[in-house]
């Protein structure tokens, strides 16, 4: 006992412990990843499903049915795939809070595991458009501005406006700004047609075009405002105004000094 | 005399020894003028007008009005290699490559608004207080006539550059022009050289943007200024004022030194916005194609009452003989505009004809005192004003959560419904502000102090009001309605009986006041207190 004690007090036991330790622990998770990486396609993905459809039970099956199959105040999810659920619940709009005309965008409720576990649940069910890997979600190396900037403006602007700020549509609905949406999102959205919004398939909009479109959105959001404030770049009402009020407001305030007597 | 005054003698006998120009200075530069605030919205107009030949000019320099195709290769990376015409690419390096270039746009489109805003503001402030009466019916024309072209000339600014925004502005003007029955396919053929959008257009409207309309606007600008000279400025009734003086302070070098100054102010607060809010960044709209068209697609202000009729139009049409008659289009995009502007330019006639009061008039009316003449502004202003909104109907229904359908409808209601309804509102409150005139006249000013009699009575003291108030308060001329004859003597119908019927009934609705405080009930009331 005394030679452990005297040992364990020794100068080089701590750097020892300590290469120990690490070589321990990285031993260890390097092992178990390669285990994991092996096991997750079969018995991890029922788990997955498991879970996702225990969540579904929870949260969305009062709404969507108890197997996904809608009802009178929602839609089946049956084949609606994993990138609508992504989008739906990663966005927030899922659960909807509201259901008078459209699911807001808000506070998303669920962890990512419990989004990945939903998507593949309700994957499971039918095949559907699946998430995009982020390899497919390279914009920046696949995309092209100008192209994206002219499919923008062909296909979405109607909608979306012409600086992807968002605009009215009938009784209500609206599209959304685009401002802040991640890449994902924005990917999903257009192979899956949220809302009012519609599918924009692989065969109307390549793969390539949406990621050019997203690296114009991008660039969009980026850009800094060139002529000074954007007035929230919706065109010709906010010029107007600030011309009503600020403008014309100056304007006959000096008027008023200017016909002042001199005291 | 000193070297100097000497010196300046010299000069100015020399030029007058050749212009004969000292007589008429003497005489024009001492020329009064009255001063009021108000009497300074038109010269936001014409500061603002200077602003724009000068800023216009300075982009024609770089500006190729041609609707040439061209592969941009500029800076702007987001548009880059992309097809698009000569004009919205020159447009686009004038704001990006040229130095000052993106400033000066700005600056010409605020200076725009600003012009259109002013010319708003000053007829307001013409129609309100009578200004337009004889003998200034002529100036009110030309200033009917400026408005109408200040919104065409805007309109054809907007459309130069081609972007997707003023395209999309050009296609309703194609529509409008195409909705006229049976000419309207020929002169839409006409307009744009053969079918929409064609080649012709932009060029055509450029030679009418900087050169036609311009030059009528000099001209017209001009005879409006010569008719204020030579009728000399109305001014507000007050003591000392009659209809045969003006009281104010000479042009110079009150006048000069007031108006100077405001230009530089004017032009101050136009490249003021120029330099920190961003407007038509036509960048972001991207070229103009036929296909393609953005939410929320809007005129500028001074259009968009227009468009907002348009948007609230119901959907109907009249098919006859082969041909489609698109009510829609052409009632709110070409009838309702002709008949406001014909009624706001006949005005003043329209007034003659209802009061029978046919007199000069250099002292202005104060609004209350014409309650009729402020309702029918509250009346037309509110129409306006329902139309704008609804112009805007999808940027207001998305920014304050309402939807697009309620404002439509809300609009097409209130079209209607609510003027006649702002016409009772302004009434009554003109005549109250009547009423409240004659108890200060009669009855003095509210001091707020409160006075305890012996008797436990508490009182508030009024305070008399000045002489020079009470004369400003009770000097307008209350008019007697029209009492015009429907028989003649015998007892027949005149010919003009049922006109005749249709004058005194306006007239009498026009002379409804509260009477104004006469100088004996002013004496009887000293008497009581």
């Amino acid at each position: 006992m005394k030679r452990l004690s005297r040992l364990r007090r020794h100068r080089a036991a701590g750097p020892i412990l300590l290469v120990f330790a690490l070589f321990t622990i990285g031993t260890t998770f390097q092992v178990a990843s390669a285990v994991s990486n092996t096991t997750t396609t079969a018995a991890d993905r029922s788990a997955t499903i498991e879970e996702g459809k225990q969540l579904f039970l929870k949260g969305c099956s009062s709404c969507h049915g108890l197997n996904a199959e809608g009802g009178a105040i929602a839609p089946s999810l049956i084949g609606v795939g994993a990138a609508s659920v992504d989008f739906q619940v990663g966005t927030g709009r899922m659960p909807m809070a509201d259901m008078s005309t459209q699911a807001v965008r808000k506070k998303v409720v669920y962890t990512p595991t419990e989004i990945n576990a939903l998507a593949t649940y309700v994957a499971s069910l039918a095949p559907g458009p699946a998430v995009p890997t982020d390899a497919v979600l390279n914009y920046e190396r696949d995309g092209s501005v100008a192209d994206g900037g002219e499919l923008f403006r062909t296909n979405c602007a109607m909608c979306h406006n012409f600086a992807a700020q968002g605009g009215a549509l009938t009784m209500g609905k609206y599209a959304p700004t685009l401002m802040g949406v991640e890449p994902k999102q924005i990917y999903e959205a257009m192979i899956t047609g949220p809302q009012s919004m519609p599918v924009f398939s692989d065969k109307t909009i390549t793969p390539a075009e949406k990621l050019s479109i997203i690296k114009w959105i991008k660039a969009a959001e980026s850009e800094p405002q060139l002529g000074g404030t954007a007035l929230g770049r919706v065109g010709p009402v906010t010029e107007g105004l600030l011309a009503w009020t600020l403008g014309i407001g100056l304007l006959i305030g000096v008027a008023v000094w200017l016909a002042m007597k001199a005291r | 005399m000193t070297a100097r005054e000497r010196i300046a003698g010299n000069v100015a006998g020399y030029v007058d020894d050749r212009t004969g120009a000292a007589k008429w200075m003497k005489k024009n530069l001492t020329k009064v003028f009255p001063d009021h605030w108000s009497f300074l919205l038109g010269e936001i107009c014409l500061y603002s007008f200077i602003i724009l030949l000068a800023s216009g000019t300075f982009l024609t320099l770089w500006f190729d009005p041609s609707q040439r195709e061209v592969i941009y290769d500029g800076g702007y990376q987001p548009l880059s290699g992309l097809k698009m015409s000569a004009a919205y690419a020159s447009t686009l390096n004038l704001s990006f490559e040229v130095r000052g270039g993106l400033l000066m746009r700005q600056i010409h489109h605020w200076a725009a608004l600003i012009f259109m805003v002013g010319i708003v503001v000053h007829l307001l402030r013409v129609y309100f207080t009578g200004a337009f009466r004889k003998p200034r019916e002529f100036n009110w024309i030309i200033g009917v006539g400026l408005l109408t072209l200040g919104i065409v000339e805007g309109f054809l600014g907007y459309s130069l550059p081609d972007d997707l925004l003023s395209g999309t502005g050009i296609r309703i003007a194609e529509a409008i022009i195409q909705a006229l029955p049976l000419v309207g396919s020929y002169i839409s053929f006409f307009a744009f050289g053969g079918a929409f959008p064609g080649e012709a257009f932009i060029p055509r409207i450029y030679t009418v943007h900087v050169l036609l309309l311009p030059g009528i606007f000099l001209a017209l600008i001009t005879v409006h200024l010569m008719l204020v000279w030579y009728q000399k400025h109305t001014q507000f009734p007050g003591p000392g004022r009659t209809e045969k003086n003006v009281v104010g302070y000479p042009l110079m070098p009150i006048y000069m030194a007031k108006a100077g100054g405001f230009f530089f102010i004017v032009f101050g607060v136009t490249a003021f916005l120029g330099a920190v809010a961003s407007i038509n960044p036509i960048w972001l709209y991207g070229p103009y194609t036929p296909g393609q068209i953005s939410a929320g697609s809007q005129p500028d202000w001074y259009m968009g009452w227009l468009d907002g009729l348009v948007r609230m139009s119901p959907p109907i049409e009249t098919h006859a003989f082969g041909h489609t008659i698109s009510w829609n289009i052409l009632l709110p995009g070409l009838i309702l505009p002709g008949i406001m502007f014909t009624l706001l330019a006949l005005y003043p006639f329209i007034e003659q004809w209802a009061t029978g009061d046919k007199r000069e008039h250099h002292l202005l009316d104060r609004p209350r005192n014409a309650p009729n003449r402020t309702a029918l502004g509250a009346m037309a202003l509110t129409f306006t004003l329902v139309s704008l909104m609804n112009g805007g109907n999808d940027i207001i229904s998305t920014t304050f959560h309402l939807t697009i359908n309620q404002m439509m409808w809300f609009s097409r209601i209130g079209v209607l419904v609510l003027p006649p309804i702002a016409f009772v509102i302004a009434k009554r409150i003109c005549l109250s502000l009547q009423r409240a005139d004659r108890d200060l006249v009669l009855h003095g000013r509210e001091t707020g102090r409160l006075v305890r009699l012996p008797h436990g009575e508490f009182v508030e003291v009024h305070e008399p009001i000045s002489p020079e108030k009470a004369w400003t308060l009770t000097s307008h001329e209350q008019l007697a309605p029209l009492e015009l004859p429907e028989y003649d003597q015998a007892g027949v119908r005149r010919p003009k009986a049922l006109a005749n019927k249709l004058r005194n009934r306006v007239s009498r609705a026009n002379a409804v006041a509260v009477p104004k405080a006469t100088e004996t009930e002013r004496r009887e009331l000293e008497g009581h207190h």
